[in-house]
């Protein structure tokens, strides 16, 4: 059924008794064309686009949970496109122009709310690399506008502006094209979408190992029995390299834990998403109220799927120093994901070794905003057994070659990017 | 008077302490002891909130922790603090707190018209629907659900208060300060051990205080008492009191939160840290955190007046407030039973109790007829009928026949007990459920961790006490000490329990397969399980039928989640946001999920729960940062020369955590003419600049030498002692990483220097080599950053001025060279000099000691008097820098970088191994066309590109095309107005740069593009003449 007010009032009088599923809840089938395996976003839009784009709707999403429940309905949800290297800056500029369509292709609300992105400067050297970011961007036609201390103080009233801070504010880079969406909303509507093309949806499956036929990968082995496979995506984010391993692969992945945590809810007061140059910090609101937080990375590679301490202490003290007046507002839930890092900050969607087992992972903390890209060109790599235009550059082999896509210019350990 | 509804003589409140507050702008009267809900509801006030979607009146629903809709905002101005329980907020003089998420106000609020739209505010609406038109989504719906969204309002000033953090390790952490707490806490510190115990009250008691209880024939409330002040006497052990934990960690390490001036009121403990957070690290836990009491959902089921049994029975027994004059109580089981019976004991006030099962305890039912009190066994209420309050109730039996309709003021309700497993589950533990109580208990640990009392189904009082002591024993015996004989310890066992108040004993017999530890069984409820009235009766009833009533999520909410096919319980939870709301769902989580498993034909361990995440209260974001805050959130590091730059007047920059002086203006001057004159003065007399926030490493042992040499991409084996070098190091990938000057100080020691930035993180690098890598190497290297300060004299006339401060020292050209140190006294102390240049000019690093610092620039300030010598900051030093091609890492380089990219390849050895070294053969860093540094002339000599501008190879190109990708051949990376040029210059890295020597690229601006040319990135003194001087 085709959502829409109309439809919310038809339901209304009729005690929301004729709602479908929103998605299909099959059996598994014998075979498949392709099976994707992860049941995030990024392997959700992929079976979306397979269907929609390429035609291919004899396909499994495998999930071993529930659809979402990884690193998608774990994120602060922030949608960008702010790079600076051409190989990133055309991909997420594609991803963004998606996001900003989304709701009405998906005919499901994804919330999705350009309210902008700033990252502050609060140095010479930061503002002057921003400077170089933003000019980029507009030479790529992406949105970039940089705002004095005194524009910022009139847009965020409650940050602190004056020259208090330990490090005060100079400026930012602000996108405003950028904002954030709802992360469930996305895994769900992509699920509803592709399941309506035919897309079976296969929750509390989980892959636990490949068969092989010489270089290829003729089913998948799960917690549901053995499921053929014309050919295997992998979209399993920090899971990469467990996944990855049951078919014999080394992945140039770390997997980390990044936490992310909320206040309680209160009245608009921050329109925007807005980051700490001095530190490991950022925020935005969220439509229920809540102050949606996040920091650094915790400091060794973990496959917990939780918050702790110290990270969190070392977040929030930058938070105040950015909004003293949150000093007495009062955090509600904290908890972590398990972050794909790359070695140069950029994701990995690519062909692999095996010949018919397509990649898709290294997602660092930004993959929530590639969703639509992601899914959009894996699905084109997948169909054509070539990679798109867009992510022709996002391969496995930069890593020996040297072709890195070092966005952030960081260097070459996970933690750095 | 404190209120018409004060119980005489009950509850244990200060009534010679009467306090003054305000709720809404109504001035108020309670006592001390009293909650902000207790007082409220002492004076009768019922409804203290609208709920979130609908609007609804809502009054108090619980009296602890759990309470979804008593949320207030306390206090205004700088103290206020949105979203605060009224059921927590222990009541002071003058207080003042307002309703939250309503307009005009509580009594009358305009959010109701949301509830003619309520048919369609289903779960998930907002998926649905405001999609079209498209730009209507920014524009209009969604600032219209974000302003009615949110509960109270941040402060908007800085908060006056201060926070601690304090961390402590203990043998054993209880926590939980009820009788099955303090039982285990007792029986482990009166072993000596260090015993922590911990409650969120600001008494331990627990449920010891809100129900009438006798213990060995002392009152409940005073045997509490007595064995608080036994702990509190015991040297080895700390009572936390308004202490909540909130997270349950890895390795037995857990966090608290003390509250510990909120209830003297704001500004009235001046200088002590309002709240204090706590790390705690135990050998062993003791959890006996309790169980919340959990509602049955009708018609109406939240309506002020409405509350929890055992929240009834808090309000009469402890703070001696009748809930209103005609109560009638909707229960399941036994507990809740008796929770009625003790709050009519208390109160008088209950006519009738609706008991959904066919029958009850003899002996309670025996009480109750005693008691005056009416039951109803079988039968249910349908639906509760009110406005702002509950007039009334619609009963019906079981089998949904009418059964007529009872007015009341108010309703207890008692759907069973959901242990407080939330700390268990976090560590983490498994749940199971147990279908005899109805309830998740906690089933296997993970880590060194004891359940006791409620929160392990031991819900009497005589059972809870032995189940402490217990768990007390098991711990003992874990960390090896002996336990006690447990029954016939001295202190309190069962039998010597009597429970006035409570249900009788447990029936022996019912000993469950499958108990999780040795102890009294589990406690009978004799629950008949109800988790929806309309589920019970098999059809639709009037009324809404709320199971969170903070998010306003109803049954059928959940039912629709269903049929939409969010089976997942995590699902069903983020579609309809049950259990998301401040309260995380304490008193909704488990009947969500059965009704889930009702509408899914599951059952409700099938269904399972969501996962607990902490924190488990709120945790005051304030705390968390403790005294991170302000200056103190980051050392500020200055050197000993600061106090000199500052009086006289210099413009400090943040270099890392360093104040670096940045230009030191003459009166009248902006910073273009301080930072022209300053490097004219050093160009042409001298100029002195503080350089101590160099990073300075002292790297000693014998193999030092082979460990540069590994390090650094250029050779070091040979260079002479008393020798510098420049030296660049690499990250494995072969791009920059830092660069520096290295002395070698004796065979095996040498002073690294890296840059002000770089300093920590080089350390920690060449740690990290060293000790995963190289273990076998013997080198061992140590930060002197701070252990020396470091004057750079630069000029003409820097050698003049030396030797007027270091007559003994021989510095001519020939004694001392060019890249050489030497060790003597300059201004009478022992310095080590180095004569290296980072502005081409001929110059002299004197080190000293730090404490000599400021006495050693003050000499050479005086020294130089006559010669011209101008202080100055590290804007001259960039320029000056940059017209000779000296990079500056982080400027000329990001991590894209490599040596050769720069113009410095002879700096990379060819021959032996570095970190590195192997990408350069990798195809990425062959390439021809990488960027490389180049230097920028412009045209228009006065024109200065900002830094960071793209650069283009023709006009034409500055604008996006779609058409024709990625216009930007490169980036400027530095750039200035240079005095001694006469012209703005710039360096850049550009795509195959250096093949574009003598052609003109196009700096892209707003203002239109700038034509430059390109050139060598030296523009002044290329043959390095000046660095010598005149000899
Ligand atoms: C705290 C936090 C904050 C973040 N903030 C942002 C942000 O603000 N903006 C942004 O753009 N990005 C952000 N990210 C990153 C973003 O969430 C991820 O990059 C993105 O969601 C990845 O999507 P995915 O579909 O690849 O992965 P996931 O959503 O993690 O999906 C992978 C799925 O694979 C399943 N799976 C794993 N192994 C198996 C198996 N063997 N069999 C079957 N299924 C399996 C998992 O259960 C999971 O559901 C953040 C991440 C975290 C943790």
């Amino acid at each position: 059924m085709r959502y829409s007010i109309f439809s919310l009032v038809r339901q209304a009088f009729a005690g929301h008794r004729g709602w479908d599923e929103a998605w299909r809840t099959p059996e598994p089938k014998k075979q498949y064309d392709v099976v994707i395996v992860g049941g995030g976003g990024h392997g959700l839009a992929t079976a979306y686009y397979l269907a929609k784009n390429h035609g291919v709707s004899n396909v499994a999403v495998l999930e071993k949970g529930y659809i979402g429940g990884g690193n998608t309905g774990r994120n602060t949800t922030i949608v960008r496109s702010n790079y600076m290297l051409d190989d990133n800056a055309h991909f997420y500029e594609w991803s963004l122009k998606l996001w900003h369509q989304l709701s009405t292709d998906l005919n499901y609300n994804t919330m999705f709310s350009p309210r902008g992105v700033l990252n502050l400067a609060h140095t010479e050297g930061q503002r002057d690399q921003y400077f170089r970011r933003g000019n980029r961007m507009l030479l790529n036609g992406i949105d970039a506008e940089w705002m004095t201390r005194e524009d910022i103080a009139r847009f965020i009233p409650h940050l602190d502006c004056s020259d208090n801070p330990r490090f005060p504010i100079l400026g930012g880079l602000m996108q405003r094209r950028g904002g954030t969406a709802r992360h469930d909303a996305v895994a769900w509507g992509y699920a509803r979408a592709a399941s309506a093309l035919g897309v079976d949806i296969i929750q509390n499956c989980e892959v636990q190992g490949f068969a092989r036929e010489g270089n290829r990968v003729v089913a998948v082995e799960t917690s549901r029995g053995r499921i053929g496979a014309g050919k295997v995506g992998i979209a399993v984010a920090g899971n990469s390299g467990r996944v990855a391993g049951m078919v014999g692969l080394k992945l140039p992945i770390e997997t980390h834990v990044l936490q992310a945590f909320v206040s309680e809810p209160l009245k608009p007061m921050l329109d925007t998403v807005v980051t700490y140059g001095a530190g490991h910090f950022y925020m935005s609101q969220s439509d229920k109220g809540e102050l949606v937080m996040g920091g650094d990375l915790d400091f060794y590679p973990s496959y917990a799927q939780k918050g702790n301490i110290p990270i969190l202490e070392e977040a929030v003290a930058a938070g105040l120093q950015m909004f003293p007046i949150l000093s007495r507002v009062r955090m509600m839930r904290h908890w972590g994901g398990v972050m794909d890092m790359t070695l140069d900050g950029s994701p990995i969607i690519a062909k692999t070794p095996i010949d018919n087992f397509y990649l898709n992972g290294g997602w660092c903390y930004g993959g929530f905003k590639a969703t639509p890209a992601s899914g959009w060109v894996f699905a084109h790599t997948i169909a054509h057994d070539a990679p798109h235009e867009l992510n022709r550059a996002h391969t496995l082999e930069r890593f020996e070659t040297g072709h890195v896509i070092d966005d952030k210019g960081a260097g070459p350990v996970a933690q750095w990017h | 008077m404190s209120g018409a509804f004060r119980i005489p003589g009950a509850g244990h409140i200060d009534r010679a302490q009467p306090l003054a507050f305000r709720f809404n702008s109504k001035s108020l009267q309670g006592c001390a002891g009293d909650t902000l809900a207790s007082a409220l509801l002492a004076n009768g006030v019922h409804l203290v909130a609208r709920s979130f979607k609908y609007h609804r009146p809502r009054g108090m629903f619980t009296a602890g922790n759990e309470e979804p809709n008593a949320i207030v905002q306390l206090e205004r101005g700088p103290h206020t603090e949105p979203n605060l329980r009224a059921t927590e907020i222990e009541l002071y003089a003058g207080l003042v707190a307002a309703s939250v998420n309503c307009f005009p106000s509580v009594d009358f609020d305009l959010g109701v018209l949301n509830r003619l739209a309520s048919a369609i505010l289903v779960a998930g609406f907002y998926n649905k629907t405001f999609m079209w038109p498209k730009s209507f989504w920014k524009k209009f719906y969604e600032p219209v659900l974000r302003n009615a969204s949110g509960l109270g309002v941040a402060p908007d000033a800085p908060d006056p208060d201060i926070y601690d953090r304090l961390h402590w390790h203990c043998d054993v952490l209880v926590v939980g300060a009820g009788p099955a707490g303090l039982s285990a806490a007792l029986e482990v510190a009166r072993q000596g051990l260090r015993t922590v115990l911990i409650d969120e009250a600001p008494e331990p008691g627990g449920t010891l205080l809100q129900r009438p209880a006798q213990i060995g024939g002392i009152a409940g409330a005073a045997w509490a008492a007595r064995a608080a002040a036994e702990l509190d006497g015991l040297a080895n052990v700390l009572v936390l009191r308004r202490t909540s934990v909130f997270g349950y960690y890895d390795h037995n390490y857990l966090m608290a939160l003390e509250r510990r001036t909120d209830h003297l009121g704001p500004g009235r403990a001046p200088g002590i840290a309002r709240k204090r957070l706590w790390h705690f690290r135990a050998a062993r836990v003791i959890l006996a955190t309790g169980a919340h009491e959990r509602p049955i959902v009708f018609g109406n089921n939240d309506l002020p007046g409405i509350m929890l049994a055992n929240a009834a029975c808090t309000y009469a027994t402890r703070y001696g407030v009748a809930l209103g004059r005609r109560g009638v109580a909707f229960v399941n089981n036994d507990h809740g039973y008796a929770l009625a019976l003790d709050t009519q004991a208390a109160a008088g006030n209950l006519s009738l109790i609706v008991d959904a099962r066919p029958a009850a305890d003899p002996e309670l039912a025996r009480r109750a007829a005693g008691a005056g009190v009416r039951a109803l066994q079988g039968h249910v209420i349908a639906r509760a009928l009110g406005g702002k309050r509950v007039r009334g109730v619609d009963i019906r039996t079981c089998a949904g026949t009418n059964a007529g309709r009872v007015e009341c003021d108010h309703l207890l309700i008692s759907g069973g007990i959901s242990p407080a497993v939330h700390l268990f589950s976090q560590a983490p533990g498994t749940l199971r459920y147990d279908a005899r109580l109805a309830c998740f208990l906690p089933d296997r640990a993970s880590q060194a961790v004891e359940v006791a009392g409620a929160l392990n189904a031991r819900l009497q009082l005589a059972s809870a006490l032995a189940d402490g002591k217990a768990a007390a024993a098991r711990t003992l015996a874990a960390l090896g000490r002996a336990p006690a004989a447990l029954a016939t310890s001295a202190a309190l066992t069962a039998s010597s329990a009597a429970s006035a108040g409570f249900v009788p004993p447990a029936t022996v017999a019912a000993t469950a397969a499958g108990t999780p530890a040795p102890g009294p069984v589990p406690d009978e409820l004799h629950i008949e399980p109800l988790w929806s009235v309309q589920s019970l009766l098999g059809r639709k009833l009037p009324g809404k039928h709320f199971i969170d009533l903070q998010n306003d999520v109803t049954e059928s909410d959940i039912r629709l989640a269903a049929r939409e096919g969010f089976r997942s319980v995590e699902h069903a939870k983020r579609y309809t946001t049950t259990g998301m709301a401040t309260d995380q769902g304490k008193t909704s989580n488990v009947t969500g999920l059965a009704i889930l498993a009702e509408a899914l034909g599951k059952t409700i361990p099938e269904v399972g729960t969501t996962t607990f995440r902490p924190p488990f209260t709120p945790v005051t974001f304030g705390a968390l940062a403790g005294r991170d805050r302000g200056t103190l959130s980051d050392p500020v590091r200055i050197t000993p020369m600061h106090a000199w730059h500052a009086a006289n007047g210099a413009v400090f920059e943040d270099v890392g955590q360093w104040k670096r002086p940045w230009y030191f203006p003459l009166p009248g001057e902006d910073m273009q003419a301080a930072v022209a004159r300053e490097t004219r003065a050093l160009r042409t007399t001298a100029g002195v600049m503080d350089a101590t926030t160099l990073g300075k490493i002292d790297i000693r042992g014998a193999d030092a030498a082979e460990f540069l040499n590994r390090v650094y991409t250029n050779a070091w084996t040979k260079l002479a002692v008393g020798s510098c070098r420049y030296g660049l190091m690499c990250k494995p990938d072969g791009m920059m990483m830092d660069d520096g000057v290295t002395a070698r100080l004796a065979p095996d020691r040498f002073l690294m220097t890296t840059t002000t930035g770089n300093a920590a993180r080089v350390l920690d690098w060449l740690e990290e080599w060293l000790q995963t890598e190289w273990p076998g190497l013997k080198v061992y290297c140590t930060s002197v950053t701070e252990q020396w300060s470091t004057v750079a004299i630069v000029g003409p006339n820097s050698r003049k001025i030396l030797q007027a401060l270091a007559p003994d020292m021989d510095l001519s050209n020939a004694a001392f060279p060019f890249m050489t140190f030497r060790e003597g006294e300059v201004a009478g102390l022992r310095a080590r000099v180095f004569r290296i240049s980072f502005s081409g000019e001929l110059s002299y690093e004197v080190n000293v000691p730090s404490w000599h610092g400021l006495a050693l620039w003050q000499a050479v300030i005086d020294a130089g008097k006559a010669h011209g010598l101008t202080p100055y900051g590290t804007e001259t030093m960039h320029v000056a820098r940059a017209e000779k091609g000296y990079i500056i890492i982080g400027q000329e380089t990001d991590a894209t970088v490599t040596p050769q990219d720069l113009g410095l390849a002879w700096a990379v050895s060819t021959q032996k191994d570095f970190i590195g070294k192997r990408s350069f053969a990798r195809v990425d860093t062959r390439r021809t066309d990488r960027k490389q540094l180049v230097g920028l002339l412009p045209r228009d000599k006065s024109f200065v590109a900002a830094e960071g501008s793209h650069l283009v190879a023709s006009p034409a190109r500055a604008v996006f095309d779609p058409a024709s990708g990625s216009p930007s051949i490169g980036h400027i990376t530095s750039s200035y107005f240079s005095p001694n040029l006469g012209s703005g210059f710039a360096l850049a890295l550009i795509a195959n740069g250096r093949a574009l020597r003598g052609q003109t690229v196009y700096c892209v601006r707003d203002a239109g593009p700038q034509p430059m040319t390109v050139g060598d990135p030296v523009f002044f003194d290329p043959e390095g003449k000046r660095r010598d001087g005149i000899d």
